[in-house]
């Protein structure tokens, strides 16, 4: 087995709450806890799950935008946790992120050249005489006009703004992109020209995706492999077929059940979900969604299950629940959705 | 060759844009002139105060008399040919001194303008980007400075120290940049948690170039409309201290000490042209610095720029 691009083990990041008299740490929320996943050079890793279970958190924690509370981060081999702030700035340029909200993500003081000169500038990635050639060539490279390069962010609609996030993202020659709800702000037309422009990229030049997404059908479209995350921890970590096809975890199978299948005819058996997400603050004690799964017992309460492969799993597909071979032979492998 | 086709051959050649469907390119700049010019008092504001600081600038050639020369013969003498505006109970052209007194009060205006938005924006950066144990000290001083009696302080500073202008524009300075200070820090602490903020991280730029870059530009909106309401209140305050016998001391004039100089039961009762004319100046020149100010803040509204 090759070494991942990317490797990250027991990452936490635990958000203090202040309060009191004297602002005394309280208590934590505890936004990502105990997460290990690896990320192999040129595939697509999603992370999927509903809001408040720590996805985006995860994403900047390993950007160390959002300094992580414990944790190993690897990259290329290297510790990434242990890089100073020099040597951290310059090690930048192989992980950049794209961001939700084309609306914020770009300087509206600077024009689109200024912005992606000033990334090449920076990491030094292209010497300056170089740089007006390289522009237009990025402008093309994410299908806009190098002329459009003279103009304001607040020129552009929101898909184009995105076009410049990733022109952004692509100008340091980065290895990895974290792509963080990166089309969620999109309109359905506009998100799947965003995506295909992200294949089309991850191929060209050979980059690694971690994608960030709630959506599952984004996700289906583009991952190679993905992990769900509930409460701060994942529940199950698998390649995309294994996942759609069998999922394990019964948060993973109420997801699932979760997507609207186009077609009148068929009645799909939606599991749906009593109740909210428990507070990060104070996390169910055992099973952290014991609280609100159907098969819960008195187990789920007690211990915290460890992510596993049952013996009906392919290589590298893991869950993390007690129940789960029971539930996957009484139910079926798939809930809902056939392809 | 007929007519009609040299006529399409001086045609110039059709523009090619290709897909110019998102509108004519137009840079901040002129979005913002645009927003400022069609509000007309803000325009009204910014022609008086053209002509108010030219008039300063120009004193020594617009003015008929040297603003200082007293002539016991003219004293208090009504508006007339020689003195435009009538002389004081010195006898000096009000004309002549309301335009030096423009100079004196616009100077103290502008330059504690400048130094205390340095400072503020300076401190207000600083506390708002690091956050933390600094911000708090740093808005302690500010919440210690507010919670004296401006005015007060101001008298008491004056009256131990000669009052000169350059005491008093530092006076006014100390006095005056915790405003700036707490938009400026405001700013920050919405604008570094921003996305393009974090972009700029993640590309590994120094924090001096996150800071002065990108953060501060975007943040600097407030801050000229606090500034330019902030000349205005300085104006006015120069002339409340001058009013007191606190301020800059004659014969230098300013529009305070002119005012101050009238208060007297027999020149109200017979002079009325001497209080009137610096009170006028005073007045519209803080209401200009007051309507350009509310212009300015509708005109850089970056949420309507941005839509």
């Amino acid at each position: 087995m090759t070494t991942p691009l990317f490797e990250t083990k027991n990452l936490k990041k635990y958000f203090p709450v202040k309060g009191g008299v004297l602002n005394r740490k309280m208590t934590d929320v505890k936004a990502v806890d105990d997460v290990s996943f690896a990320i192999h050079s040129g595939e697509t890793l999603s992370i999927v799950g509903e809001s408040g279970c720590g996805k985006s958190t995860t994403g900047r924690a390993i950007l160390r935008l959002e300094e992580p509370t414990d944790g190993e981060i690897y990259f290329d081999g290297e510790d990434f946790r242990k890089l100073s702030k020099s040597q951290l700035r310059k090690r930048r340029k192989d992980i950049q992120i794209i961001f939700q909200d084309p609306y914020a993500s770009l300087n509206p003081r600077q024009k689109v050249k200024q912005i992606l000169d000033e990334a090449m500038a920076i990491q030094g990635v292209v010497p300056k005489k170089d740089r007006p050639a390289r522009i237009r060539e990025l402008m093309e490279v994410v299908g806009l006009r190098p002329q459009q390069a003279e103009r304001y962010p607040h020129e552009f609609s929101g898909g184009q703004r995105q076009r410049i996030g990733i022109a952004r993202a692509l100008s340091v020659d980065p290895k990895l992109i974290v792509c963080d709800e990166a089309v969620s702000a999109l309109d359905v037309s506009t998100q799947a020209q965003v995506l295909n422009l992200l294949k089309d990229l991850q191929r060209k030049f050979d980059l690694t995706f971690l994608f960030i997404s709630h959506d599952l059908g984004v996700v289906r479209h583009i991952s190679d492999r993905v992990v769900v995350m509930y409460l701060g921890k994942i529940v199950e970590i698998a390649d995309k077929k294994s996942l759609f096809d069998s999922p394990h975890h019964p948060y993973t199978r109420a997801l699932l059940s979760a997507i609207p299948v186009p077609d009148p005819e068929r009645k799909t058996e939606r599991i749906v979900l009593e109740g909210d997400v428990p507070s990060p603050m104070n996390p169910p004690s055992g099973c952290r969604f014991h609280t609100r799964c159907p098969f819960a017992t008195e187990i789920c309460k007690q211990e915290e299950p460890e992510l596993r492969t049952a013996g009906d799993m392919v290589d590298g597909h893991q869950a993390a629940c007690h129940h789960m071979e029971e539930i996957v032979e009484q139910y079926g492998k798939t809930p809902s959705v056939q392809e | 060759m007929d007519e009609n086709q040299m006529k399409q051959e001086v045609k110039p050649p059709p523009q090619v844009t290709g897909a110019e469907t998102l509108g004519k390119h137009e840079s901040m700049l002129s979005i913002i002139l645009k927003k400022f010019f069609q509000n007309k008092l803000a325009v009204i504001g910014l022609i008086m105060l053209t002509i108010i600081i030219s008039s300063a600038i120009f004193a020594p050639w617009l003015a008929t008399h040297d603003p200082n020369a007293t002539s016991t013969l003219d004293r208090l003498a009504p508006p007339s040919a020689e003195n435009w505006l009538g002389a004081d109970h010195l006898g000096r052209d009000i004309y002549s001194r309301m335009l030096y007194a423009g100079q004196m009060s616009l100077w103290v205006g502008f330059a504690a303008m400048l130094s205390a938005t340095t400072i503020g924006v300076v401190v207000g950066s600083v506390a708002g980007y690091f956050g933390g144990w600094i911000d708090g000290v740093l808005m302690r001083v500010v919440d210690i400075i507010i919670s004296f009696p401006s005015i007060f302080l101001l008298i008491t500073i004056v009256s131990v120290f000669r009052p000169s202008p350059e005491m008093l524009i530092i006076v006014f300075a100390i006095l005056s940049w915790t405003g700036t200070a707490r938009i400026v820090r405001s700013e920050f602490l919405s604008l570094k948690k921003r996305e393009f903020v974090l972009a700029a991280q993640t590309l590994g730029l120094p924090k001096r170039r996150i800071i002065f870059g990108h953060i501060l530009p975007n943040a600097i909106g407030p801050v000229i409309v606090a500034a330019t309401l902030a000349i205005g209140a300085f104006i006015i305050t120069e002339s409340t201290l001058s009013f007191l016998g606190l301020g800059i001391s004659p014969p230098t004039a300013t529009w305070g000490n002119m005012l101050s100089d009238s208060q007297d039961l027999t020149v109200f009762l017979t002079a009325w042209y001497y209080p009137l004319f610096p009170g006028l100046m005073i007045f519209i020149t803080v209401l200009s610095f007051n309507f350009v100010g509310d212009g300015l803040r509708d005109a850089l509204d970056p949420r309507v720029v941005e839509k």
